[in-house]
């Protein structure tokens, strides 16, 4: 084989992609995000206490706000924020991709006890606030504010299906509509993060009923987790209508056109909003084994007068987006 | 939002208007779209400021002189409220300058053009008169000793001046004992005095493309008969390379200022190129008394030192439009959005291959010391004002070395922009600690790419000369730039990427899906729109099922 066919042969047919309506990086930029997202609402987003704030104010069910530490002199405060919770989580609030994020899970006397099993004592804490507030973790080193939050008790439907960190649900939600959604489950490769592209595995999720539609690791496809050898195509999303309309509504509140929204489920509570993401990423496509664009592109076809609410939006969203009948 | 309708005609006005420009300079001006065989031509700008002190001030500034190997063009001055003449003084030639009252800080300005030109042999040289060694001693003394050993080493006046040069460093003690009362120069045509041999102290410009505040450097031209050489009084070498103007040739003064102090004079110089026809045309338009200035849409019409500032800022946009276009079209990731192009300025200054190793020595050492700074949990700003004092030792530490070991090429790497080097090791250090090192490379090595690409484009004469020349270009690269921003297709780096998927989405359905799940819904869409738009929008949604 020549060497021309052969370097060719790597690159798809950009007409194949457009017939299967594959979206690029530039379509997702100019024709989405810069359409539908005004900038103006990008700190909404960008800030996790905003957006915290914002669910509450709409009733969006998220993790409990214990408390914030705004000022290095609050850091004092710390133990009556806290009051006699054993467990909670600390985090920036406009930090990224999982930095600077405290998990404490129980007490002994005057020493905390990490996610990790590790134990901190109470000076530890304090300088771990002192250098969220001075901005060590967020991004461009901005002074940054603390979060105090209640401790999120994954369901225990998803044990097995991740290696250390957080199994979480991204649904991309376009005008208010779920539009395309992936579990991401980390692994002993992406140290234990939830990013794809550092090795997490992605699983599609039908939108109708909540099921896996596949599963990719690194763009290729696989069966089984690589880490626990779990089943991926077993996985089924519980509390499916109730994830889709936490998503949809996610819309409403932050009015964001094109937002990913990360959704995890509480033993307990049920399904949470995490946080949100104005600029979310395509792999979601890989692990889908589908294109975006005829999924938005039949959402901007629909009339310009028709205003749905959420459980409506749900129902659009499901009839059309399914992958299994039932 | 802008509507695309608008976008467009926008857009197409402004390449039209650009190409329109670029063509009426090419017909009006005669200025070539290709810069074929060339004629360089120096444009040198004196700047002569002073503070008055007096009621009236008299500004004397000796004319170049005329020399071969050059023919001046035109010449000109630009000085507000001052009376400007050309005069000739002990028959050299000046110009002068002169005004009742000034107050605050005076700048004139004398420019002029000259043409390298092989067949100009005119020189307005004339030969000093001797003089005799009238040094006191024990100067005197001490001078005869380096003229007596010389003398018995040479044969003319020529390599008479070699030896002095050369007895100089060889009796460092003389030397320096002399050259403590005498400066260098003055100390030589003492010596020289002392043989007979008639030399005097010339000034001389080197001519290097957009430079500024430049001074003239001293030279001895030492005379045999009607026959002159020029001497360099520190190594010996004799001759004037072709890019040395000889500036001032006389005993006179270089600058009078009467009723004035703090004077000083500096020099701006920048090259242009001229087709050979063309510089042929200019020569006899020279000869003509110079008139006004014709109004052209170029910057040659700017002060030269505005002007060479000009011609790097010009090239900028090629730059950028790379970037734009590497970033864009083709996805290639870089380290931080245009640190590229300045990377690739930088190589314009340092020559590609002194600047790659300079660059990549640089980060790699930045990013080994930056990872140690990172246990130190430093706060953001600290972090990187340390790196930048770093870097600035790394470049310093790389100047001195190269210039050691005789590599006077290393001392370029001053040229590279600290700050945005700083940021550049910052940023891949994260990415390092977040990604893993395959990422640090593929951003590097892609800045790297993106960083030489530029840097050939800017660096092709052919397109200096059409940024030089042609402002309407600069209309031309938005308008592209503007319609790449509009791209919403594929880049060529996501054809890879989404090449596994596409070849799973022609083989395999999803779930229960029985046909691809794009032209299902393409169908639907069409069925959609098909629908009448009923009365209530719901309705419309409910004929669905």
């Amino acid at each position: 084989m020549g060497f021309v066919p052969s370097v060719i042969k790597r690159y798809a047919n950009p007409l194949d992609l457009m017939h299967f309506g594959i979206m690029g990086m530039n379509q997702r930029n100019v024709s989405y995000i810069g359409r539908y997202n005004q900038r103006r609402l990008y700190p909404l987003v960008d800030n996790k206490l905003l957006t915290k704030r914002m669910a509450i104010e709409y009733g969006v069910n998220s993790p409990y706000l214990v408390g914030t530490v705004e000022n290095q002199h609050d850091i004092d405060n710390i133990l009556s924020i806290i009051g006699d919770k054993q467990e909670f989580c600390i985090k920036p609030a406009q930090g990224s991709g999982g930095k600077g994020i405290l998990v404490v899970t129980g007490r002994q006397g005057d020493s905390f006890i990490k996610g990790s099993g590790q134990s901190i004592n109470m000076h530890d804490l304090r300088r771990h606030l002192s250098n969220i507030l001075a901005g060590l973790f967020s991004l461009g080193g901005k002074q940054d504010i603390a979060l105090i939050e209640d401790l999120i008790h994954f369901d225990h439907v998803f044990d097995g299906y991740s290696y250390e960190g957080v199994p979480d649900t991204r649904v991309i939600v376009f005008k208010g509509f779920p539009v395309m959604c992936m579990m991401r489950l980390s692994t002993k490769a992406s140290d234990g993060k939830a990013n794809l592209h550092q090795g997490a595995v992605g699983v599609g999720i039908c939108i109708r009923t909540g099921k896996a539609v596949r599963a990719v690791q690194h763009n290729d496809p696989i069966e089984f987790h690589p880490d626990t050898n779990k089943d991926l195509f077993k996985l089924r999303v519980p509390h499916w209508d109730e994830v889709l309309t936490l998503a949809a509504s996610c819309y409403n509140m932050s009015g964001l056109g094109y937002i990913g929204t990360d959704i995890v489920l509480d033993e307990d509570r049920g399904p949470m909003l995490l946080e949100l993401n104005a600029r979310p990423g395509l792999a979601i496509q890989t692990a889908n084994n589908a294109g975006l664009v005829p999924r938005l592109r039949l959402i901007e076809a629909l009339p310009r007068r028709l205003s749905l609410n959420v459980a409506e939006r749900v129902a659009f969203a499901k009839e059309h987006f399914g992958v299994y009948a039932q | 939002m802008v509507s695309r309708g608008v976008f467009y005609i926008v857009t197409a006005i402004l390449f039209i208007t650009g190409l329109l420009l670029m063509i009426y300079q090419h017909i009006t001006f005669e200025i070539p779209f290709f810069p074929g065989e060339q004629r360089q031509v120096w444009s040198v700008e004196a700047k002569v400021e002073f503070e008055p002190s007096g009621s009236s001030a008299t500004v004397d500034l000796a004319l170049p002189a005329i020399q071969p190997g050059f023919t001046q063009l035109s010449q000109s001055t630009a000085s507000i409220g001052f009376g400007t003449s050309y005069v000739l003084k002990q028959q050299n030639s000046y110009v002068e300058w002169t005004k009742r009252n000034p107050l605050g800080l005076q700048t004139l300005y004398y420019r002029a053009e000259f043409l390298r030109d092989s067949h100009a042999e005119a020189s307005s040289m004339t030969i000093p008169e001797l003089k005799q060694n009238t040094e006191p001693e024990p100067y005197a003394t001490a001078m005869r000793e380096i003229a007596d050993a010389a003398q018995l080493r040479s044969s003319t006046p020529f390599s008479f001046t070699v030896q002095v040069i050369d007895e100089l460093k060889r009796q460092p003690e003389t030397a320096s004992f002399l050259l403590s009362q005498y400066k260098r120069e003055d100390l030589i045509i003492h010596i020289l005095e002392i043989a007979q041999i008639p030399a005097r102290i010339v000034g001389v410009l080197d001519l290097e493309d957009g430079r500024r505040n430049r001074t003239l450097t001293s030279r001895i031209a030492v005379f045999d008969g009607t026959h002159y050489e020029i001497f360099d009084p520190s190594s010996g070498v004799s001759g004037i390379r072709e890019n040395q103007l000889i500036w001032n040739n006389h005993d006179g003064s270089l600058l009078d200022v009467q009723g004035g102090t703090n004077a000083r004079v500096s020099f701006s110089i920048i090259q242009s190129s001229v087709p050979t026809a063309q510089a042929g045309s200019l020569k006899v338009k020279a000869a003509q008394a110079s008139g006004e200035d014709v109004v052209s849409l170029s910057i040659a019409s700017l002060p030269l030192e505005e002007q060479s500032l000009f011609k790097g800022i010009l090239l900028l946009p090629v730059g950028v439009i790379i970037v734009v276009f590497l970033r864009v079209i083709i996805g290639v990731k870089t380290s931080g959005t245009f640190m590229p192009v300045l990377i690739a300025m930088a190589f314009l200054q340092t020559s590609l291959i002194v600047g790659l190793i300079g660059f990549v020595s640089i980060v790699a050492i930045g990013l080994i010391v930056r990872s140690w700074l990172s246990h130190l949990n430093l706060l953001l700003v600290a972090r990187i004002s340390a790196v930048i004092i770093t870097v600035i030792a790394i470049i310093g530490a790389i100047s001195i070395i190269t210039y050691k070991i005789g590599l006077t090429e290393g001392i370029k790497v001053t040229f590279f922009p600290m700050i945005i080097l700083s940021w550049t090791i910052e940023r891949m250090s994260i990415l390092w600690e977040e990604e893993g090192y395959k990422e640090v490379l593929k951003q590097g090595g892609g800045s790297l790419f993106v960083a030489v690409c530029a840097f050939i484009a800017m660096d092709s004469l052919t397109i200096q000369h059409l940024t030089f020349n042609f402002l309407g270009l600069q209309l031309i690269i938005l308008s592209l730039v503007l319609l790449m921003g509009n791209y919403t297709g594929f880049r060529l780096s996501e054809l890879k990427r989404f090449k596994p998927l596409s070849d799973k989405i022609k083989v395999e359905r999803n779930g229960d899906e029985t046909e691809l799940e794009a032209d299902r819904l393409r169908r639907e869409l069409r069925e959609l729109k098909a629908r009448q738009p009923a009365q209530k929008p719901r309705d419309y949604l409910k004929n669905d099922k």
